[in-house]
């Protein structure tokens, strides 16, 4: 039955971490129907049901999680503005639905790709709050033992592929994941998440025409949050129906912001891609911060626009009135899971900050696998050398 | 259709310098032969060929994907037969989309599979160049291990004949200079049959440079070399030719020409040591320098641009590291530092000739003014 379905599946997934909280992350898996704000927009398909099928453990499990992706994203704000996180720092407060209704269908089987907007992604594939952290301040014990930093998570146990910093390349990288799991018939799909910006890419029309020829099961997520760094939908795209820019490929319009609409779709595109091919969903979505930490995000748009999305559409709000009018958690209930949310983060980040950086040996590991022991330099050639191991 | 193991004859015996009793294969595109008495040859297209066919029966992970590799039987005819043989799911017929195949096949390979994929020419790789560096080079490094990418990018590389400006251009410095790849290039049907093999089994992204002039050339190949098994180490050179007066490094059709120098340095007493550097990266600075150690003195050749050159590495490697050995300025030739022409005339002064590497062999020498 496609509940218990559902619930095995929702088993399945990691979560992020463990908690007890009494009676809400109970094993109450009684089943309940969300219908989605709006109805989908189809491009060459039929259009799922509005009706989602969840349980009160989903929602109250989504209300944390965003919870927790949420407070992540405003603690690394604080952190990039005390200098601890430098570099580039894109934030991903606004757009947790997308992850958060993705990894409810999905299994870690099913790979993940996505861009440089990848802290909140690589949380939902299983990966820790101190990684994160750690991570984003350069320590040892980052998820990437800092020698990535914020645009460079993986977690490849979990099929999740990163963290790319180059618009677009994570298209083409995620048609050949898709390709190589159905090589080896793996009966998985692959997300390839991108911006609107990268929608106009011209590799990733490439990726979308092999795929489409192949049969791959590649699943392009265009996460359009209506802005490529500064630049409007309109200003950039002729066509910002991203949707229907597959042309010969169907497509989906979803409302981003709320995660039962995505969590529809993206099982709706896993069945497809898994018989017919690839697929496109856009998700209508939204970022409160600007492109980076260095964008203040208000020079091409208004504050007004922004407190409107906050106020009307805010992903988090809608779960929280959900939970409410389901009666599955008092205000102050979840009010406590916020201030135990943010004291998860707040211990994490400390954890992280007692975190020593990488040892200067770690220069040089990693740039190949086999190194058959080749001399490799440092600035001053005569003075640092190493054999690659 | 030719079978490619038909092409092997089996011959017992060794390679030997001297044919008396040369045996004349009839290699059909073959130009020159280098037959010697008794011994096997095999040109650098089928050896190129049987290392893929041997490296996919191997290892069912590995596939070859690029523009016309299947049906056509390859626009140079290196994959012949590998779609008859191994089927559409291991030979993949792209689009003409360097971008979005290059990405597919950086993607396969982060997934576990080990992509062998065919730049027509690596002037096409341009297209691509992201997912070379960005994509493949450096994940392993960005991903402190857990992304690594076990892939090839192969095809012709540097000038053909005749082809132009944007159809010349050599990639070895471009690539050699990037940390996490590794940049071949074979001169040999040996050096083709080991270091293809070496490098679809290595874990690490490979670009292998092959020439397209050499192609058709035969060489002789040992019995050890033409085993399954045979792999040629990566960042090795080798000394192709030993001799004392000076060094000459080179690698892919330009192994050919320090070749044919050193035969007339010889007459003129000169004995050259001609190295093959096989590995572009990483480079075989010891073998080089210890080279130089001996000779005192460094020519070094190659077929691209002369700025910033693989040749601009070498003689700063050992200007570094054997500047008391040295007995005379180091010596560069390169191909001209034009783009490249398309008369035969201009063709020809575009790129280095035997007699640029003989004089540049005396005038390390002394022998010239």
């Amino acid at each position: 039955m496609a509940l218990s379905r559902l619930t095995s599946r929702s088993n399945g997934i990691s979560r992020p971490l463990s908690t007890a909280f009494g009676r809400f992350i109970s094993t109450d898996t009684t089943p309940i129907t969300i219908e989605t704000s709006l109805p989908f927009t189809a491009h060459l398909c039929d259009p799922p049901s509005r009706s989602v099928e969840s349980s009160t453990q989903e929602l109250l499990d989504f209300f944390r999680t965003m919870a927790l992706m949420r407070r992540m994203e405003i603690a690394a704000d604080s952190l990039y503005k005390a200098k601890l996180i430098r570099g580039f720092c894109h934030l991903y407060d606004g757009q947790e639905a997308v992850a958060i209704g993705m990894e409810a269908v999905i299994t870690k089987k099913d790979a993940i790709i996505t861009a440089y907007r990848d802290h909140c992604i690589f949380l939902g594939r299983g990966g820790s709050l101190y990684e994160v952290f750690a991570e984003l301040m350069g320590r040892q014990d980052g998820c990437s033992k800092g020698k990535g930093g914020s645009m460079h998570f993986y977690k490849k146990d979990s099929s999740f592929y990163g963290g790319h910093g180059i618009v677009g390349a994570q298209v083409p990288l995620g048609c050949g994941i898709a390709f190589a799991q159905k090589y080896v018939k793996e009966e998985a799909v692959t997300f390839a998440m991108y911006g609107d910006g990268a929608a106009n890419q011209g590799q990733l029309f490439e990726a979308l025409n092999i795929s489409a020829l192949w049969d791959l099961p590649s699943i392009l997520v265009c996460e359009n949050n209506h802005y490529g760094m500064g630049t409007a939908e309109w200003r950039a795209a002729k066509s910002p129906s991203y949707y229907k820019r597959g042309d010969y490929v169907p497509g989906l319009k979803v409302d981003g912001m709320d995660a039962f609409a995505v969590k529809q779709a993206c099982k709706f595109a896993k069945e497809h891609a898994l018989k017919n091919g690839p697929i496109i969903l856009e998700m209508d979505t939204y970022r409160y911060h600007g492109h980076s930490m260095s964008d203040p995000g208000s020079t091409y748009r208004t504050r007004d626009e922004i407190s409107g999305v906050r106020q009307e559409r805010d992903p988090i709000e809608r779960i929280k009135k959900l939970v409410l009018s389901h009666d599955l958690a008092t205000e102050k209930e979840l009010k406590d899971m916020e201030k135990e949310i943010r004291k998860e983060v707040d211990d994490a980040i400390a954890k992280a900050k007692d975190c020593s950086m990488p040892e200067p040996s770690e220069l040089f590991t990693n740039v190949y696998v086999k190194g058959f022991g080749t001399k490799s330099f440092g600035a001053d050639r005569k003075e640092v050398k190493a054999a690659l191991p | 259709m030719w079978g490619i193991l038909g092409r092997r004859a089996v011959v017992n015996g060794g390679i030997s310098a001297s044919s008396l009793r040369s045996r004349v294969r009839s290699s059909s595109v073959s130009a020159r032969s280098y037959a010697a008495a008794g011994s096997k040859e095999m040109t650098v297209r089928d050896a190129l060929n049987s290392a893929i066919d041997e490296e996919m029966s191997a290892d069912p992970k590995v596939f070859v994907m690029g523009e016309e590799v299947g049906q056509y039987q390859g626009a140079y005819k290196i994959t012949k037969g590998l779609l008859e043989k191994y089927g559409p799911e291991r030979v993949y017929d792209t689009p003409i989309t360097e971008a979005g195949f290059t990405g597919i096949g950086v993607g396969a390979a982060y997934a576990g599979l080990k992509p062998v994929v065919e730049f027509m020419t690596f002037n096409f790789s341009m297209q691509a160049i992201d997912h070379i560096i960005n994509s493949a080079a450096k994940s392993n490094y960005m991903s402190a291990g857990q992304i690594n990418v076990p892939i090839v990018f192969r095809g012709p590389n540097g000038a053909a004949a005749g082809v132009g400006a944007q159809h010349s251009q050599c990639y070895a410095a471009w690539y050699a200079s990037v940390p996490g790849l590794k940049v071949l290039a074979p001169y040999s049907a040996e050096d083709a049959r080991g270091l293809l093999k070496a490098a679809i089994r290595d874990p690490d992204p490979v670009v292998f440079l092959e020439n397209e002039l050499l192609y058709g050339e035969s060489f002789p190949i040992s019995e050890e070399a033409l085993d399954s098994s045979f792999c040629l180490p990566i960042g090795k050179a080798k000394i192709e030719r030993e001799g004392k007066d000076v060094t000459i490094t080179t690698f892919s059709k330009m192994v050919g020409f320090a070749l044919k120098a050193a035969e007339k340095l010889a007459e003129e007493g000169i004995s050259a040591e001609v190295i093959n550097l096989r590995s572009i990266r990483p480079l075989d600075r010891a073998t080089i320098n210890a080279s130089v150690r001996k000779t005192s003195r460094l020519v070094t050749v190659e077929e691209g641009f002369p700025q910033h050159g693989v040749c601009a590495e070498i003689c700063a490697s050992v200007v570094e590291e054997s500047f008391s050995y040295l007995d005379a300025p180091v010596e560069r030739i390169a191909g001209a530092d034009v783009p490249m022409p398309y008369a035969a005339n201009l063709e020809r002064l575009a790129l280095p000739q035997v007699e640029d590497i003989v004089r540049a062999a005396k005038r390390a020498c002394f022998r010239s003014k």
